[in-house]
């Protein structure tokens, strides 16, 4: 098995509270990996810890790709009714192949292909902020996506969608693992997508994780 | 009308300073801080007023105080910018230290208020190259820097987790905005620029979802609004900052009314 990541006897303290003890696990690669657990386990909090290593050099966190090619996606975001930019404006803000003030050939084409593997086409035009949940997850993940991502890591992505938005939603990202070199890993409450379309479940609970491997059923 | 030198200096100075409202108000938009900007205003008015009193130029003293503050809010992040209470305490601090340093200083107030009214008519050629050579200064650095700017204005969440340097994006925008106030300021006074930098850009977003088509006309409404502006000041001697505003708010008005228009119509067909 190949992996993206190795966490090795990590210890997280946050005031107050041990988070983590000696915690270790390993991340498939090319998988779709779902993270579990109680609120207020450190979830976030671990994420955060492992989008911090690049910086900090932490080496009991060994991640197999760059900064750049690893892409958070966050549970929130302040997008409200009246924000302003489009679809397609939007998505775009996360191509940065090029530095230039315009978009190259190469960025327009992938761009464009981006968009309508997330199945955006139709509405790029329109404002953002008069999407739907489930498109605006859509949007988030496409962003995402244009930086070509080796790791994508998705923060509750489906907590405000309903069941049919978000069965899309994990159809799309399980074609994504089909077509592409990318790991994904999903913080998750939803034992039913869980079971659907999880190759792992990294299960986290007193101060330990513990990686589960699951049959899909498709 | 154009035989003057002043107003021709008035018409070329209005293309400048459309061009970088149209690009840092929609910034500026974007971000939610028009209120920022208006209490980043007052902090020039207060700078300035300072370096009257200790007898250095004040328009040191406004991009001393402005870049202080821009520096200040960019590390202290945005947010304590767009909260209600800091912003009107530091409005209220710095107009108070502003009149502070006035009646400290022998000058008489007329400066004062040239600061916050200014006057576009009232410029000459050293001004005017001025303003050309810190537009391009502005316009160059946000080229340089677009793509950075665009992520970190539009997606503060996603740009603070995947954009490399975001910190300093904001940091260096805020010193961008300090400096587009403090020297148009001196030009056409701190309350046309408030109007300026938001207005435009604030209108453009009822009209278009395109970053660029929003920054195209943010620019047209600026240079509308400034030029005629100048030219109903020119045949009523009226103030021209009134005008100004007027256009401004006038081209706001309709922009919200046709929005409300196609809400409806669009609410009414679902």
């Amino acid at each position: 098995m190949n992996s993206m990541m190795e966490v090795r006897n990590l210890d997280i303290q946050v005031p107050g509270k041990q988070l983590f003890k000696n915690l270790s696990f390993t991340i498939p690669a090319n998988k779709l990996t779902c993270m579990t657990g109680e609120n207020g386990v450190g979830k976030t909090t671990l994420v955060k810890h492992i989008l911090q290593s690049f910086k900090t050099k932490d080496d009991r966190i060994i991640i197999n790709t760059t900064r750049a090619k690893t892409q958070y996606v966050p549970q929130l975001r302040n997008i409200d009714d009246e924000f302003p930019l489009s679809i397609h404006d939007f998505v775009g803000l996360g191509l940065r192949q090029s530095n230039l003030l315009w978009h190259t050939k190469s960025e327009k084409k992938l761009l464009q292909d981006i968009i309508k593997k997330t199945h955006l086409a139709t509405i790029e035009n329109y404002p953002l902020g008069a999407a739907s949940g489930g498109e605006k997850q859509r949007a988030f993940l496409a962003q995402a996506l244009c930086a070509e991502p080796n790791l994508l890591i998705l923060d509750e992505s489906t907590a405000s969608l309903d069941t049919s938005t978000k069965n899309e939603l994990l159809t799309l990202i399980r074609s994504l693992l089909a077509e592409q070199d990318i790991t994904v890993l999903f913080i998750t409450h939803d034992p039913e997508l869980i079971e659907k379309y999880a190759d792992y479940e990294l299960h986290l609970s007193h101060l330990q994780a513990e990686l589960i491997r699951k049959e899909r059923k498709e | 009308m154009l035989q003057f030198d002043f107003m021709r200096y008035a018409f070329i100075a209005g293309i400048f300073i459309s061009l970088i409202c149209g690009v840092m108000g929609t910034f500026v938009v974007a971000r939610q801080t028009s209120f920022f900007t208006h209490t980043l205003s007052e902090i020039g008015f207060s700078g300035a007023a300072f370096g009257i009193f200790l007898g250095i130029s004040p328009l040191l003293g406004m991009i001393i105080f402005t870049m202080a503050s821009a520096l200040f809010i960019g590390i202290s992040g945005d947010r304590l910018s767009r909260r209600e209470t800091s912003i009107s305490l530091f409005s209220g601090i710095f107009i108070g230290l502003g009149i502070l340093f006035l009646s400290l200083s022998s000058k008489q107030s007329s400066y004062a208020t040239n600061i916050l009214f200014g006057s576009i008519v009232g410029i000459n050629i050293g001004n005017l190259y001025s303003l050309v050579a810190l537009s391009l200064l502005i316009l160059i650095v946000i080229a340089l820097l677009f793509r950075q700017l665009a992520y970190n204005s539009f997606d503060v969440t996603g740009s603070q987790y995947n954009q490399h340097l975001n910190l300093l994006t904001s940091i260096v925008f805020l010193g961008l905005l300090a400096l587009t106030i403090s020297v148009t300021s001196q030009i056409i006074g701190s309350l046309l620029i408030f109007v300026l930098l938001t207005i435009p850009a604030s209108s453009a977003k009822f009209y278009t979802a395109s970053l660029w088509k929003m920054i195209f006309l943010s620019t047209i409404f600026s240079l509308v609004g400034i030029w005629a502006g100048l030219y109903f000041s020119y045949i009523t001697n009226w103030p021209v900052t009134f005008f100004i505003t007027m256009i401004e708010a006038l081209i706001y008005g309709s922009a919200l009314i046709r929005h409300q228009l196609q809400v409806s119509k669009f609410s009414f067909k679902n």
